[in-house]
């Protein structure tokens, strides 16, 4: 059977309550994921009380403004600050997004939970290990292949066949869509997840690209491709506006001309 | 603890693509639009048996047409129902021999349930002498 509940190890015990800082008058709380492998011992929620008036207006602002003030330790991913480069995904109020383009304003709860992207070994707080979600990337070969010489200037395409590339290309590779979609919880090891299958259907779809064929067998499989039934919280996550579901369907409408 | 010295690329490529599935993913949507059309009149025929009583019923199957249309609907229905219950019973059943115990047996009771359905109807037509 699939593992329905959290192992031992990594069920959340109830951590540290930090104190409110003095002074502040606008608070709100954050009760936050903290799992640190050299302390051992099962993971915790940790709260903390953000002044609200001295601290930017998105999560990434929060989880700054808590490593600077309140407690330095606190480990979490980011770089570009403007959702461009997909380090900062996390478990935000329940939902999987980009901490750097959520407004905490938009969490309507009260106390604002965060926590890494779920059904993933944490490396240390609110980092996981994407090592498979990155190899599973690896394997629809996301580049150009073709057998014909390499043209002098470039590889021609028409605007109409540039335009089919709109809703694909964008994918930062955050990892929200895979992580927030159940069958990928289940079979993750077999099943290749929204994400690269979206970005396996951005090279099908490309005019200049000559290997649609092979690409398209290495994804006939029941559980490679046929593990998506149309969930579609893929989409509903995408902090890109992204349809990964749409995407997947289309190489099913692919597979299904090739034989009928 | 055992260490797992595997490369993610192998783990990601497992035992490679099965190039299968195509199929069963044709055969899942053409049996659902063949229930589309089937299901409305299974309910209307089950309604109107219902209300008729065992002989009324007994009637209705008789006609060749309400026999043939009962008849599609079963094979509809448990075809769907298998290849329905062999996506749940590989979503939530990882362990090898369990799984393929299961879509064994899976297939035997959809079959098993159309051969005793669908003999049932035929022994009405039958029965029924016309």
């Amino acid at each position: 059977m699939v593992q329905l509940t959290l192992p031992k190890n990594s069920k959340v015990g109830k951590g540290k309550e930090w104190p409110k800082h003095e002074g502040a008058k606008n608070t709100r709380a954050f009760k936050i994921y903290r799992y640190s492998p050299e302390e051992g011992g099962n993971p915790r929620w940790d709260t903390y009380h953000v002044d609200m008036d001295r601290c930017g207006p998105m999560v990434l602002d929060v989880l700054i403004w808590i490593k600077n003030n309140i407690d330095p330790t606190l480990a979490f991913r980011r770089s570009c600050r403007e959702g461009v480069c997909g380090s900062c995904s996390m478990n935000i109020g329940g939902q999987n997004t980009i901490a750097c383009t959520k407004g905490w304003d938009e969490v309507a709860s009260k106390t604002i939970t965060i926590a890494p992207l779920p059904h993933q070994p944490v490396v240390k707080d609110l980092i996981p290990d994407l090592t498979n979600f990155y190899a599973q990337h690896a394997y629809v070969q996301p580049f150009l292949k073709t057998d014909t010489p390499e043209p002098e200037k470039e590889w021609r395409q028409s605007e109409e066949q540039r335009s089919e590339l709109n809703g694909l290309y964008e994918c930062i590779l955050c990892a929200c869509c895979t992580t927030s979609c159940p069958s990928y919880w289940w079979n993750g090891d077999k099943y290749l997840g929204p994400a690269a299958l979206l970005q396996a259907y951005r090279w099908l779809i490309d005019s200049r690209d000559e290997a649609t064929g092979e690409r398209l067998d290495d994804l006939e499989d029941p559980f490679k491709l046929y593990r998506c039934h149309t969930i579609m919280n893929c989409a509903q996550v995408c902090p890109k506006g992204l349809n990964p579901a749409k995407a997947i369907a289309k190489i099913k409408h692919m597979m299904v001309e090739r034989v009928a | 603890m055992s260490t797992n010295y595997k490369t993610p690329a192998a783990a990601a490529r497992g035992l490679g693509s099965a190039k299968a599935g195509t199929n069963h993913h044709i055969r899942q949507r053409v049996s659902a639009i063949a229930l589309v059309f089937l299901v409305p009149w299974f309910l209307y025929a089950v309604i109107a048996a219902s209300r008729a009583g065992f002989d009324g019923a007994t009637d209705f199957l008789s006609q060749p047409w309400n026999a043939i249309l009962m008849i599609l609907t079963l094979g509809a229905a448990f075809f769907h129902m298998r290849l329905g219950m062999q996506v749940i019973v590989e979503d939530y059943i990882a362990k090898a021999g369990m799984k393929q115990g299961l879509l064994i047996l899976n297939t035997f009771v959809c079959v098993g349930l159309f051969a005793a359905t669908a003999l049932s109807v035929l022994k009405i037509w039958i029965s029924a002498g016309v």
